[in-house]
């Protein structure tokens, strides 16, 4: 099994998502994780979609969604070319003794404190998956109330985008 | 001048006239009820009113699939519109290009369940091309001509337009011609220069190709550039379920149908091939058997309009993405420059292929019970109807034994359910083949559990003058799970005794259904009555006609590959495998 996070420029219309999902369901591809919303132009969602695949599936999904007629264009965003990243809301139990080493923890991960009650902080962290999973093992301790993430949202380096190719 | 302003429901008849819809298989209902009047007023379309609604998409698939136009059926929100659902599944798996109007609760009423309301858009997002929902008059035309023009073009398929009741009978200005906005629905017609000569140099340098014609190449109107092609690779062809009649059956390459129930020689020079020239194909798993033994040996150009068919099976050597006509016309001149009218020397892959058409033609037995033969039955048939007819079949042995034993020798007259398998199909779509192409003789072979899914549609046809012939293959059985309850299950008949046949109650008595429908009903019972009685239906046009071919239950379709078996494992006959001399 592989990891690909494919980047896909869609038409906002309804039942897209429904469109898509069904897809990965109905051909038993598994979906990692997915993101969704707008994009820089005005009709047009981006979706990004990270799928475990073996061997050729990977070619098959793309090949499918390409026929779906909402689905613009799809790249495959390479690790090494692109950036990705994760975002995570965790609730974690604190009391006087644990705040301190809670804060100190969030201060090395660069982290963020955005609530706070006498029993318990609400922290948002971004970055890649491996930094959030850490962050997430070493709050764990404390204990974890809720913990939210967005899925992966990734975006090719450099300066080209991925509606640039797309010919209107 | 400023444009005309019409209801929702004007909108959607004229924007199917103004596109070229002549005929629309339906049953109304509430919600699609503001479309049924103006409907009855429209001059260029004829409406036929069917018993039930898979029927309207059954004659609509069997209209497309007899003409090569769109067939169109019509049917009311709720429980008129997944009565479609099979139809639409169906048109999917066999890329018919079929539109499929279904009326909706109003928008105000959507997500209540309101009364016959079905979020029939998501029911059929996974066997639909593509779907739209219609909440604005406004969104009418555009809508009825992208749905029009995704179903025609690229690898054609269903597409569903829901209709919400209020935007029928909203008003609107009528824009025509509407702007058609698809900016991600590109499909690729024309194949790359490079690869047409990449599929050129493997097939001069292949010493055992076989041509693989599939059912897309009669989606294409590729027949001439088929023909072609074989005069330009002298190379054997196989011509699967879908594709009966691509390429004639008299043709001297053509070995026929391959797959499960291929001819020995089909099935062997494929397995043995050295290069696969896949036509419209998709290595469906009837053709295959056990994929990662088929063909072991060989090379595959795979030509498709379907990028997602190349690869998805069978990895492709030189993958053509294109029209099957645009791409054959440009593969044949690359063929015609390379070899200067100098055909491949394939003597000896004849020779192999020459030496298994010999030893293993087709053929049937007369069953021991002194029955009547359902093999011969249907052999008379088409030899008694002719290359211009239309047969339209059912699904089970019947199908088999009519793609095997009628001959086909043009594309177009041999309408099946190949993907879906869907039993029911043959009557209903007979139905459609009949008003698409009124002037030629339409068959529907029927089983005897299939015609007892669909025959409702005899009114239909009896009503409306649609003179279709019924063959009833009548083995009083489900007669291919019944084969492979005696192959597989030791001959526990679970559930498959229909009781229609021989020896039985005979319950439904088929002359009497025939009747009630004002059908003129035959029963045949010895193989002498079988020419007299297809001569009487053949000359009786004034209503339909329903022959009840009462049949041996044990006969059997061979040659088989069992299921999930490799196809080195093809029997002609019961316990009776080829012999290679000992070459394998």
């Amino acid at each position: 099994m592989s990891r690909h996070v494919l980047s896909l420029l869609v038409e906002d219309k309804p039942g897209l998502l429904t469109r898509v999902a069904g897809l990965f369901a109905r051909r038993a591809f598994n979906i990692e994780s997915l993101a969704v919303g707008v994009s820089e132009i005005d009709g047009l969602s981006r979706i990004t979609v990270v799928v475990q695949v073996e061997g050729l599936a990977l070619e098959q999904i793309t090949k499918q969604l390409n026929k779906l007629v909402n689905v613009i264009k799809i790249v495959e965003l390479e690790p090494d070319l692109a950036v990705q990243r994760d975002h995570f809301l965790i609730k974690v139990k604190t009391d006087a003794a644990t705040r301190s080493q809670v804060l100190e923890a969030v201060d090395l991960f660069r982290a963020k404190v955005i609530d706070v009650v006498a029993d318990a902080l609400i922290i948002e962290i971004t970055g890649d998956a491996s930094k959030c999973q850490a962050f997430v093992k070493v709050l764990e301790p404390f204990g974890i109330k809720e913990l939210v993430q967005s899925g992966v949202l990734a975006m090719g380096r450099g300066s080209k985008s991925i509606s640039e190719k797309i010919s209107k | 001048m400023p444009n005309e302003v019409l209801t929702g429901a004007q909108a959607i008849v004229r924007s199917l006239e103004l596109l070229g819809v002549d005929t629309i298989f339906g049953l109304p209902g509430g919600a699609i009820l503001p479309t049924y009047d103006p409907l009855m007023d429209s001059k260029k379309i004829r409406h036929i009113l069917v018993r039930h609604e898979q029927g309207a998409g059954h004659a609509a698939e069997g209209y497309a699939s007899a003409s090569g136009k769109l067939g169109v059926c019509i049917a009311t929100s709720g429980p008129g519109a997944t009565n479609l659902v099979t139809a639409i599944a169906d048109a999917h798996m066999d890329s018919v290009p079929m539109l499929a109007i279904t009326g909706q609760v109003p928008s105000t009423h959507i997500g209540t369940d309101a009364f016959q309301e079905a979020d029939i858009v998501g029911i059929t997002m996974p066997i639909t091309k593509h779907s739209f929902l219609v909440t604005r008059a406004e969104d009418i035309p555009g809508v009825i001509a992208a749905a029009i023009q995704i179903a025609t073009t690229g690898r054609p398929g269903p597409v569903l337009v829901d209709v919400a009741k209020d935007a029928q009978n909203q008003k609107a200005e009528f824009i025509w011609p509407p702007v058609i906005d698809l900016p991600g629905y590109k499909p690729t017609t024309k194949a790359h220069g490079k690869q047409i000569a990449a599929a050129a140099d493997l097939i001069l340098a292949s010493k055992k190709p076989v041509l693989y014609i599939g059912g897309g190449s009669i989606r294409a109107g590729a027949h001439k550039e088929l023909l072609k092609i074989a005069e330009l690779t002298g190379a054997p062809a196989v011509t699967t379920l879908m594709a009966r009649g691509a390429l004639p059956d008299t043709h001297p390459q053509n070995l026929g149908m391959p797959g499960m129930h291929g001819t020995v020689p089909a099935v062997t020079a494929l397995q043995k091939s050295d290069l696969l020239i896949t036509l419209g194909a998709r290595f469906d798993d009837r053709v295959t058997g056990d994929a990662k033994s088929f063909a072991k040996g060989a090379k595959v150009i795979h030509i498709d309009i379907d990028p997602a068919e190349i690869g998805k099976i069978r990895h492709a050597d030189v993958p053509i993405v294109g029209d099957l006509k645009e791409v054959l016309q440009e593969l044949n001149a690359e063929l015609e420059t390379k070899t200067k009218g100098k055909k491949p020397d394939l003597k000896e892959w004849w020779e192999f292929v020459n030496g298994l058409k010999t030893r293993y033609p087709l053929g049937y037995d007369w069953p021991d019970d002194g029955m009547l033969s359902p093999q011969y039955v249907i052999e008379r048939i088409g030899e008694l109807s002719g290359p211009e007819a239309i047969f339209a079949a059912g699904v089970g042995q019947h199908q088999m034994w009519s793609a095997q034993f009628i001959k086909y020798e043009r594309p177009n007259s041999w309408l099946n359910s190949g993907g879906a398998g869907t039993m029911g199909y043959s009557v209903p779509a007979a139905m459609g083949a009949k008003v698409a192409q009124p002037e030629r003789l339409v068959w529907a072979i029927d089983g005897d559990g299939c015609f007892q899914m669909t025959n409702q549609e005899l009114a239909t046809c009896t009503i409306n003058d649609i003179p279709i012939k019924v063959a009833i293959i009548n083995n009083s059985s489900l007669g291919m799970v019944r084969q492979w309850q005696s192959l597989f299950y030791n001959g526990r008949y679970s559930n498959t005794d229909l009781h229609t046949g021989q020896d039985s109650i005979m319950i439904p008595d088929f002359l009497k259904l025939a009747d009630a429908y004002g059908c003129l009903g035959i029963r045949v019972t010895k193989k002498e009555e079988v020419d007299a009685a297809i001569k009487l239906a053949m000359e009786t046009n004034d209503k339909p006609v329903v022959i009840d071919f009462v049949v041996g239950k044990d006969a059997m379709v061979w040659p088989m590959v069992p299921a999930g078996l490799s196809n080195d494992e093809v029997q002609f006959a019961k316990d009776a495998a080829p012999v290679w001399d000992g070459q394998e």
